[in-house]
């Protein structure tokens, strides 16, 4: 049996609210999954009791408080519009928290330790989660928040960063926020500034090619970095080997050794969607 | 009024019917947060092959209407590290553990795979997957081929006395022939059914939605085409039936037992509901002692036509 609980639970949906374009969050309240729940891990929402959509749909923890846990969605397909049709007190049910989270700790750092957060589109959800989990643990820790999106609409959570205490810098690719151009441009120049890559530990989420953007930055300064992936998955437990990444050992499941991933340990080998 | 799920396949005794579809319920492990593991009727495991295999590349899977195209490729971990890993941790569990077989080079390589399990007094049977659709190596399907099914079935047979259930493809002009086939081979019973055959295209990309290009389609899409290929089979055989296909609750499950099935699969509807085995069991009892009925065997068959 896995250490790790999991939990096959209803929870009721506190609000839904509707950010910018297709971006909504939402909050619900699900107190056994909101007591365990670590940032990086996800869970798995069944909409309704009948067959559209099918199968679960999986959404990154966005933040656990109390017995709240919120999660932020971009309306793509069926599942997530039926989602953003749900209104306030209807119950959903909910399976979590699943996957591996964010390991946060540099052991083998003397001096202070930074923490370099990369984000494109949505992939802010899971990562505002791990800023205010990272500005709990450590008062020697320093945490750089990179935001980036395609246009001003698509960055998202700039406030909530800011309100972990740390430093936001912007990213868009036609400029209307911040600096014009990649995200990764932003990650190359921080790491530039970097002289202890033992101390240092980045941490992305966002689409592939961001991703992939970022091993590519991390490897040429030698610092390591904890991906978040995402995939379609069909069960979200383990059990169906849906949702593989080609790694150095083989295909691993997101769902269950994901979703986060070494840098390293990733070959980008599998087909490009 | 105690009801009784018992039902017997071959010389397998469950305690009740409902069983787990192989592929769909990992190493049962996975399950342990969201099932009562012992309680299950028996447990199939993924299929197990000669040699390990990695599988196919991704994406693996994706969903179509009340239904999800797979294709995985048969990964696991091989028949010596399924042995010496998995095994043990699955016989712990309690329930019977019934290890799915494939081959995918050599039809004797089921041979070889019988002979090893057969050698385990723990193990309960062997579950003969003659009809993955996913694997590169294969043009065509064992249980595409009367004469393919009798033969195998007949050559595994010869090399273990274990329950020996066949696992039958509905991409088939007749089932029931392929059924009869495997029950002259001397299968104990047979599984009814295997994914269809399934394609789904993104018109945006105008690419595959999975990688393998085409998939096995399962879901309660398919359950009509499953429920009515028990029905035939089980007019026609003597064998037990396994029925599976599109099961999501209880009513689903009863279709399949007045249809012809002795005992059920729950495959894809574990993906949607980690704890649905247990909510069909507990779902099938209530239904006997509300319609006083005493055993589950009373209801096999018993669609009035």
């Amino acid at each position: 049996m896995s250490a790790k609980k999991a939990f096959n639970t209803k929870a009721k949906l506190i609000s839904n609210q509707h950010i910018s374009g297709n971006n909504w969050h939402a909050l619900l309240r699900v107190p056994a999954i909101a007591a365990k729940a670590v940032p990086g891990q996800f869970i798995q929402v069944r909409f309704s009791e009948g067959i559209e959509p099918l199968l679960r749909r999986p959404f990154s923890i966005h933040g656990a408080r109390g017995a709240d846990i919120s999660i932020m969605y971009e309306v793509v397909g069926t599942g997530t519009r039926i989602f953003s049709e749900k209104k306030a007190g209807e119950t959903l049910e909910v399976v979590g928290p699943l996957g591996n989270g964010f390991d946060i700790s540099l052991s083998r750092c003397k001096g202070v330790e930074v923490s370099i957060l990369v984000a494109g589109g949505m992939g802010v959800a899971p990562l505002v989660f791990l800023a205010q989990k990272l500005s709990t643990i450590s008062s020697k820790l320093e945490t750089v928040v990179l935001v980036g999106g395609r246009t001003r609409e698509q960055v998202l959570c700039l406030n909530e960063f800011r309100k972990t205490g740390c430093a936001v810098k912007v990213s868009t690719d036609d400029g209307s926020s911040g600096t014009r151009g990649r995200v990764t441009n932003l990650l190359e120049n921080a790491l530039r500034k970097i002289d202890d890559p033992e101390c240092t530990m980045v941490y992305a989420c966002g689409p592939k090619s961001m991703l992939k953007g970022v091993d590519t930055v991390v490897k040429k300064f030698g610092i390591p970095a904890q991906l978040s992936l995402e995939s379609h998955m069909a069960c979200g437990i383990g059990a169906c080997l849906g949702c593989v990444v080609d790694t150095t050992e083989g295909y691993k499941r997101v769902c269950k050794e994901g979703p986060v991933f070494n840098a390293q340990e990733l070959t980008w080998g599998e087909r490009t969607e | 009024m105690t009801v009784n799920l018992a039902v017997s396949i071959g010389k397998l005794k469950l305690k009740n019917p409902v069983m787990v579809g192989s592929g769909t319920f990992g190493y049962a492990e996975e399950f342990g947060d969201f099932v009562d593991l012992k309680n299950l009727g028996a447990i199939v495991t993924k299929t197990i092959t000669i040699k390990p295999r990695s599988g196919n590349p991704s994406p693996r899977t994706c969903e179509t209407p009340a239904g999800m195209l797979n294709s995985i490729g048969l990964e696991n971990p091989g028949i010596d590290k399924f042995i010496s890993e998995k095994l043990t941790e699955l016989l712990k569990i309690g329930p019977p553990i019934i290890v799915s077989i494939s081959s995918i080079g050599d039809p004797k390589e089921f041979i070889t795979l019988a002979a090893r399990l057969d050698k385990i007094k723990a193990v309960a049977a062997i579950e003969l997957n003659l009809s993955c659709p996913n694997i590169k190596e294969h043009s065509r399907l064992i249980s595409q081929n009367p004469k393919f099914t009798h033969a195998v079935v007949k050559m595994t047979r010869k090399v273990t006395k274990k329950t020996l259930i066949a696992k039958l493809s509905p991409n088939v002009t007749d089932i029931v022939e392929i059924a009869k086939a495997a029950e002259d081979g001397g299968a104990d019973a047979v599984s009814l059914i295997n994914t269809l055959g399934g394609m789904s295209i993104d018109v945006k990309s105008r690419t595959p939605k999975i990688a393998m290009i085409t998939g096995g389609l399962s879901g309660p899409a398919i359950r009509p085409v499953a429920v009515c290929m028990v029905w035939e089979t089980y007019r026609k055989i003597k064998i037990p039936i396994i029925g599976m296909g599109g099961i999501m609750d209880t009513q689903n499950a009863l279709e399949f037992f007045m249809a012809g099935a002795t005992a059920v699969s729950i495959g894809t509807g574990n993906f949607i509901n980690p704890g649905l085995t247990m909510e069909i069991i507990r779902g099938l009892e209530s239904y006997l002692s509300k319609n006083k009925l005493s055993g589950i065997n009373q209801l096999t068959g018993s669609v009035k036509t």
